[in-house]
């Protein structure tokens, strides 16, 4: 008996009106509770109404859901232009009988009341409009211009009230409200009368916004319980969820040249593999981007597309800049193979700059990816969020089989104190560092593999040679003949000898 | 002086019938025989028999019968009592208990 009962609990899915926006689904596992009423919370500037609308429009195209919208706030032309840069048309919706939109003004400041009183003139004009379209979904849009206009003693019992006639006409039903200090809405009762509670947040960090959106309450129904990020653009909304992540990744045994044939002799004399991720680390004036760029110059050669992401230098002066080195990148850029994806770091947060590149990706295809550099992402926002997001980031490329290539740039000192990067090398599948080194009273350049995942990388420092036909990785050989040489080497030898004793205490 | 030149557009009858009395037009909105509505009504005919005798027009109307109608006079509160003329329009809302606020509320003193 127990057995069975159990199973028709497993069986019983909870119905959820699925709201269509991209991740929102994911969190909630399907949508919101159906034919019960979701709070949307957020301070001013969040995208309540955005999200509320797309909610409908959402319901209206791919479910066939009629919808009504009452608007506290905006008027209804106001409206109409506001999320027309949505691309919702929302007079098309109108005329076909399957969105009705009304606007409530709040006009004085309160009207004196004289008594008792209730609110069901809104009942009955949202009544009156739901049986007009014959509505699924509702959306009241915002709470708290009602709350403004009326005594809160009434409306706290008249909100219950509308909440229980709202899930007794069975319409799933948005209501949106300003938040208060703490994670409640401001007239503090809300929360506990509806079924599910989403918070919408603006926060900046580092001078940049980001919208972040969080499930605090969903009865009888597991959600997502973090904060998820969340993008408005002219797609409509698109939460990032992340949940996907972790999927099994698909390892190719295949290689890609790097473009730089010294390069991949020292790489097992093949190159890199197929859908790893690289990165190049050095500092300032190493060569990073020519690497990077040697590279996609050779992608696209073989005939596959490339995007490169350039975050520090605009893209035609890379161009101008590798055609001194010999590679010219402008018919690739002609033909469309080679991609730039080019903006300031500090435009919007990282995680915004990923979905723009996901976004591309996802329309390009590309076979590689370059991110150049990718420290000047990170200096927007706390290490352990952007090594958690850029693992994310690389799991996403592996499993569409992209090699990606990272770019680095570290500081003289960091190289002793932290040679890790962020801690990123360690999520990266070849290692490349590149620096400055002192070779007979000379800085030459160097490149040595730090780590190649799964192959039998050389473990020589080369040195790295640009010059007008590309790069090339030479044997760094000592002059012994020249007596001085000698010598200095070993007084810097002593040099350094007596400096690390020093630091470590020893006279 | 002031209803004068209002009344020049729109109701120029009344204004030449009452010229120092002004004529009151209200409208009270209700919804069925709730408590709230029962009481509204008993209390605006009180008030309007003491107070606008001989020289007011109550309508009373009941929203259950006409829904279209909170849409076109914007009601959200009921019971809600309408001063239609004279202009300006003004509202209150409740059972008109609080004579007081009812007064002041349509500018009747």
């Amino acid at each position: 008996m127990a057995k069975v009962i159990q199973t028709k609990k497993n069986d019983l899915k909870f119905p959820k009106s699925l709201t269509g926006i991209q991740g929102l689904d994911v969190i909630t596992e399907g949508g919101l509770p159906m034919n019960r009423p979701t709070l949307l919370l957020g301070n001013t500037g969040c995208g309540k109404t955005i999200m509320a609308m797309e909610f409908l429009v959402n319901g209206i195209v791919l479910f066939d859901e009629p919808a009504v919208f009452f608007s506290f706030e905006e008027d209804i032309a106001e409206l109409e232009l506001n999320v027309k840069s949505l691309g919702f048309d929302l007079d098309r919706h109108i005329t076909n009988k399957k969105l009705y939109l009304e606007h409530i003004p709040i006009t004085r400041s309160k009207i004196s009341d004289t008594g008792n009183y209730d609110i069901e003139g809104l009942f009955i004009r949202l009544g009156e409009a739901i049986k007009n379209v014959k509505a699924k979904r509702v959306v009241l849009d915002s709470l708290d211009n009602l709350f403004y206009r009326f005594d809160y003693k009434v409306l706290r019992s008249e909100f219950k009230r509308l909440l229980t006639w709202l899930k007794a006409i069975n319409v799933t039903a948005i209501i949106t409200g300003e938040i208060g200090n703490t994670l409640t809405s401001r007239d503090g009762i809300e929360e506990y009368v509806a079924d599910c509670v989403i918070v919408l947040d603006n926060r900046v960090v580092n001078q940049i916004t980001t919208r972040r959106l969080r499930v605090i309450k969903y009865r009888g129904s597991v959600h997502g319980n973090n904060e998820y990020p969340f993008t408005i653009d002219a797609n409509g909304i698109i939460v990032l969820p992340f949940i996907e992540g972790a999927v099994q990744q698909k390892s190719s045994s295949k290689r890609i040249p790097s473009g730089i044939p010294d390069l991949d002799e020292m790489l097992d004399k093949k190159g890199f593999f197929l859908g790893s991720s690289v990165l190049v680390s050095g500092t300032a004036g190493t060569g990073k981007t020519s690497i990077a760029a040697t590279f996609s110059y050779s992608v696209c050669k073989n005939k596959h597309c490339c995007l490169y992401c350039a975050f520090e230098e605009a893209p035609n002066q890379i161009v101008r800049n590798m055609r001194s080195i010999g590679i010219s990148l402008d018919s690739f850029i002609k033909s469309g193979l080679l991609q730039f994806y080019y903006a300031r770091p500090t435009l919007q947060n990282l995680e915004l700059h990923l979905i723009a590149i996901k976004e591309m990706i996802n329309e390009l295809k590309p076979s590689v990816v370059i991110l150049d550099p990718i420290t000047n992402l990170m200096t927007e926002g706390p290490n352990s969020d952007i090594r958690s997001m850029l693992t994310r980031f690389v799991d996403f490329l592996k499993l569409h089989q992209i090699t990606v290539m990272f770019t680095a740039a570290i500081t003289v000192g960091s190289i002793e104190r932290n040679p890790s990067d962020e801690g990123i090398s360690s999520m990266v599948d070849t290692w490349m560092m590149v620096q400055d080194i002192e070779v007979d009273a000379k800085r030459t350049r160097s490149l040595c593999i730090m780590k190649s995942r799964g192959m039998n990388h050389s473990n020589e420092v080369r040195r790295f040679n640009i010059s007008k036909t590309g790069i090339h990785l030479l044997p760094i050989v000592i002059d012994d003949k020249a007596p001085q040489s000698e010598t200095k080497r070993a007084a810097k030898e002593h040099l350094n000898l007596s400096t690390s004793k020093e630091s470590i205490g020893i006279k | 002086m002031m209803l004068k030149k209002v009344s020049a557009k729109t109701k120029v009858k009344i204004e030449v019938e009452e010229v120092s009395e002004e004529r009151y037009m209200l409208r009270l909105i209700i919804t069925g025989i709730s408590p709230n509505s029962v009481r509204a009504v008993v209390n605006a005919k009180a008030i309007c028999e003491k107070y606008l005798l001989g020289r007011y027009e109550l309508e009373i109307i009941d929203i259950y019968q006409q829904p279209s109608l909170a849409l076109a006079e914007q009601i959200i509160a009921i019971p809600v009592l309408i001063k239609k003329l004279p202009l300006p329009e003004e509202r209150v809302i409740g059972d008109l208990s609080d004579t007081v606020m009812v007064l002041d509320g349509l500018n009747l003193v």
